[in-house]
């Protein structure tokens, strides 16, 4: 449900930069929402694509990355990848973990179109 | 006017005629200055591959780089790349590192409490404010509370003496930074006494009742407390491991139900642990009361120092400002070569 409050973030954030920029359309829009960012990458494309008719973002093609989650192991001292929170350390099997990566959530680039 | 570079030389010379249009050979570059040499005006076919090119009619030097994109790519013309690296969260954390601010300079400690509907949030918020009168009458305490309808939840509160201002997120499943400073900046117009700075206070933001979306939503607060009753599963904290991650503090709530539901409190606790080793848990009971004390206590722990301390010193918040986009500088730097440090109280 919340994705639909990002997704108007991310438009206002690519509103911003047509401002800035100057440019008229976008049509290639890359995201990174890494697995343990709290987001459902399907959800957030679904919640763009009903936002954007209208808009600079309307017709682009929108590309989720998602990082691996990455933690750091305390008993291991060393980072391991986890799918999610709450799995346990893929090594020692314990659960003294500290998500060091994964959590991104940003816009990345964009291809965007003067005319 | 050039499809391609948008350039008004050709445009200049007037209507186009159709007839006269002609295609470039694929690669050939496009000189403006052959308008000036030709008396008709035509129309320009690019190939798509066309370079985008301009010349200098003196010379006729070429340039590649006179294009919006400034830069030429073989196959592409009017596209550009423009790189924004931007957290989707930035403007909703950028305000919620202001209400952190706002909050400290006035002494206010803030708590963000989460919870799914009915784990007895707000039954639980009036016996704090109630317990808090007789044991600290000096703190004032003050509610924020979240719904997507009705004030009911903010009724109840003011019924028992302390502030409260109620947001309804319509059809929002979360509060965000904006919403709480709007409704701080209302709790303080009606309440704050300007002269009493030296006051401690408490903030309740009791969130919408919600276990995914709050999560993600940093609302400047000192702490998250998630609230779990024992008439939940004790596997909520596995299964809803992003909102047990970000709290600091899990108050396992209407323990005098115990008796009557079958609910695993050790099983519960270690599973909290498994998502987020570090969190703290307070088993009570709003109705009877047990437990509250320890509750209590960690409140008193968790207070703000006053705000006349050194802290509140508006040089000392711009150089701890300074400190923190240095910090996060260097957090950056450290992520790009592979290695990011633990990241505490912020998203």
């Amino acid at each position: 449900m919340h994705e639909a409050s990002l997704a108007g973030g991310i438009l206002k954030l690519v509103e911003d930069s047509a401002r800035r920029e100057g440019f008229a359309r976008v049509t290639l829009l890359r995201l990174e929402a890494g697995q343990l960012a709290g987001v459902e990458p399907r959800a957030l494309r679904f919640a763009l694509e009903a936002i954007v008719p209208g808009t600079c973002l309307q017709g682009a093609q929108f590309t989720i990355d998602e990082p691996a989650g990455q933690a750091w192991c305390m008993p291991c001292s060393a980072a391991v990848v986890i799918e999610q929170r709450g799995n346990p350390c893929p090594q020692c099997g314990g659960y003294q973990l500290q998500p060091t990566g994964g959590t991104e959530l940003r816009v990345v680039d964009m291809l965007v179109e003067d005319e | 006017m050039c499809v391609v570079c948008g350039c008004s030389e050709a445009g200049q010379t007037g209507a186009v005629v159709e007839s006269l249009a002609h295609s470039h050979e694929p690669g050939h570059s496009h000189e403006h200055e052959h308008e000036h040499e030709h008396e008709h005006e035509h129309e320009h076919e690019h190939e798509p591959a066309h370079a985008h090119v301009h010349v200098d009619p003196r010379h006729g030097d070429l340039h590649f780089g006179a294009g919006a994109a400034r830069v030429s790519v073989p196959g592409m013309s009017q596209a550009r790349a423009i790189r924004l690296e931007t957290d989707i969260l930035g403007e909703n954390n950028r305000i919620a590192r202001h209400n952190r601010h706002h909050f400290g300079a006035h002494g206010v400690t803030a708590l963000n409490l989460v919870s799914s509907p009915g784990s007895g949030k707000t039954t639980l918020l009036c016996a704090t404010i109630e317990a808090l009168k007789r044991r600290a009458p000096g703190w004032s305490v003050s509610v924020i509370e979240g719904d997507q309808q009705t004030s009911f939840d903010a009724d109840r509160i003011r019924a028992t003496g302390a502030p409260a201002i109620q947001i309804n997120t319509g059809k929002g499943c979360h509060l965000d930074a904006p919403m709480v400073a709007e409704a701080f900046s209302r709790l303080h117009d009606h309440h704050h006494d300007h002269h009493r700075h030296d006051a401690r206070s408490l903030l309740f933001i009791e969130n919408v009742g919600n276990l995914v979306c709050p999560a993600v939503w940093d609302l400047g607060e000192d702490a998250k407390v998630a609230i779990l009753s024992v008439t939940e599963g004790e596997d909520k904290p596995l299964k809803y491991p992003d909102m047990f991650a970000a709290s600091t503090l899990m108050l396992l709530n209407k323990i005098d139900l115990l008796p009557h539901v079958t609910f695993d409190v050790a099983r519960c606790i270690e599973a909290a642990r498994r998502v987020n080793p570090a969190i703290e848990v307070i088993q009570l009971s709003a109705t009877t009361g047990e437990g509250m004390e320890a509750w209590l206590h960690w409140l008193e722990q968790r207070m703000s120092p006053p705000a006349q301390s050194p802290a509140a010193d508006p040089a000392i918040q711009q150089r701890i400002a300074d400190l923190e986009a240095a910090l996060a500088e260097a957090r950056r730097a450290a992520a790009a070569v592979g290695f990011v440090p633990a990241q505490h109280g912020e998203r």
